[in-house]
């Protein structure tokens, strides 16, 4: 995927207010089959494989021991012995190897048709629109929800995205997909590259694997506790160290900042400072411009002190101190 | 890509109409306004500034990063293109034109023959 096809702003609006595709080929795609799958994979993720229902999906964490992030991923359960998982890009060797590794001796198979498989993203109001004139007899699933197709081969829909839009995002054989983007924009998709999709998933405060997720932070300090099930039966890989930070507390929590007025676009490492102008909070994580707000807007692990809604701080530019407040996700 | 003959262009995609009325206006070519994307924010010198070649002297950042824009030649800061505060967006649109960025008095016009013409940065590019 290129940075930008027309422009980073303009690739923006058009998921914002119509419609946009990505090309997402390098997304990661496992499936694991098998009797004791459903069991298999809750005792490694985060949130409840048990309360899917065929055709739903779910976000949930992968993690080591300490309850670091090895990955942020989609599982879906295409039906009770089949599920499909998709994982960040840079993060299908450790996965696979991790999770390879802990394979039962029987009753599970886990497969990595990373290279199988082309992905698209078609994210904006005007996607559900879009594929019903494109493709009449192709339903698409309901929100976060995955349905199986044969299309020409294997066609799989997901109801998912990373954009805050309503989309959903398409799966199929790799030789297959750049048939399918050219007719998504012939359908009026914007094309769209790398810058869009970080503004759009930082206005809505998700998370980026590798930037403000990482093996030495939990899902807890990054304000994940909604796909983290504690309590779950059998428990999970990290879940003891996840009680023990919930009992004793966070070493830090992945906050969002706003810049106050007109000032640069902010960037990952910049320093964040406390409303002194002095203290030192932390370092950006993730940083750009908003397009929606025309301000600057970043994330950055503070102290949990200092990482209330409504707190004053300033960001580090250039030596140049710019006012800005801790406010609640999501930005837009 | 568009490179008018009439102006000089250096190597880090500046530059210098030695040409326009008064002092010689400076920007960046179009090949650069397309790689940084949409221009959204410029932090520019003070009027008075002395500038050395090679040096930089004023940031623009576009969604995508920030960038140096460094002086094509030496002199001095007589004008400032203060319209690009509220409309930044002009660099993209009319490189040459409304997203002129700074005028100076040249020291040295000589330098600018170590610049390359239009044509020559045309052919640097492909």
């Amino acid at each position: 995927m290129p940075i930008q096809y027309a422009g980073i702003v303009s690739e923006h609006e058009a998921v914002r207010k119509s419609v946009g595709v990505f090309d997402i080929s390098h997304m990661g795609e496992f499936e694991v089959r098998g009797s004791a799958a459903e069991e298999w994979l809750n005792g490694l993720l985060t949130n409840d494989v048990s309360v899917l229902d065929d055709g739903q999906g779910q976000y949930t964490l992968l993690l080591n021991e300490k309850g670091g992030v090895i990955d942020d991923l989609i599982l879906y359960r295409i039906d009770a012995e089949r599920y499909f998982l998709v994982v960040n890009a840079s993060r299908i060797e450790a996965d696979f190897f991790w999770m390879s590794r802990r394979l039962p001796a029987c009753g599970v198979e886990l497969t990595d048709r990373s290279i199988e498989f082309g992905a698209v993203a078609v994210q904006g109001p005007r996607s559900l629109d879009l594929w019903c004139d494109m493709a009449p007899g192709i339903t698409l699933p309901e929100r976060n929800g995955i349905a199986v197709y044969e299309a020409g081969g294997e066609l799989i829909l997901c109801r998912t995205g990373y954009t805050g839009e309503d989309g959903f995002e398409l799966f199929a054989a790799a030789d297959q997909i750049g048939h399918w983007f050219d007719q998504l924009i012939a359908s009026g998709a914007v094309p769209c590259g790398l810058g869009a999709r970080d503004t759009l998933r930082l206005e809505k405060g998700f998370p980026l694997n590798g930037s403000d997720l990482d093996e030495n932070r939990t899902p807890l300090e990054a304000g994940l506790g909604f796909f983290v099930k504690l309590d779950k039966p059998g428990g999970f890989i990290g879940r003891e160290a996840l009680a023990a930070q919930r009992e004793g507390g966070l070493p830090g929590i992945l906050v969002a900042i706003r810049l106050s007025e007109k000032a640069p676009p902010l960037r990952h490492g910049y320093t964040v400072l406390a409303a002194d102008g002095q203290t030192f909070l932390g370092e950006l994580t993730s940083g750009s411009l908003s397009p929606g707000l025309g301000l600057g807007i970043g994330m950055a692990y503070l102290p949990p002190a200092q990482a209330a809604i409504g707190t004053d701080v300033f960001v580090v530019i250039r030596e140049k101190l710019y006012p800005g407040k801790i406010v609640k996700k999501p930005f837009v | 890509m568009n490179a008018p003959d009439h102006l000089h262009f250096s190597e880090s995609h500046e530059w210098v109409d030695a040409t326009a009325p008064g002092a010689a206006a400076v920007g960046i070519s179009d090949h650069a306004q397309e790689e940084l994307t949409d221009v959204v924010y410029l932090e520019l010198p003070a009027v008075g500034r002395v500038l050395a070649k090679g040096e930089p002297f004023a940031v623009i950042e576009s969604v995508k990063a920030a960038n140096d824009i460094y002086a094509p030649v030496s002199g001095v800061v007589v004008e400032v293109n203060s319209a690009l505060a509220e409309s930044p967006e002009a660099i993209n649109e009319d490189p040459y034109g409304a997203g002129w960025i700074v005028k100076i008095t040249l020291s040295d016009p000589a330098e600018l023959d170590a610049l390359m013409t239009g044509q020559a940065y045309r052919e640097h590019l492909s």
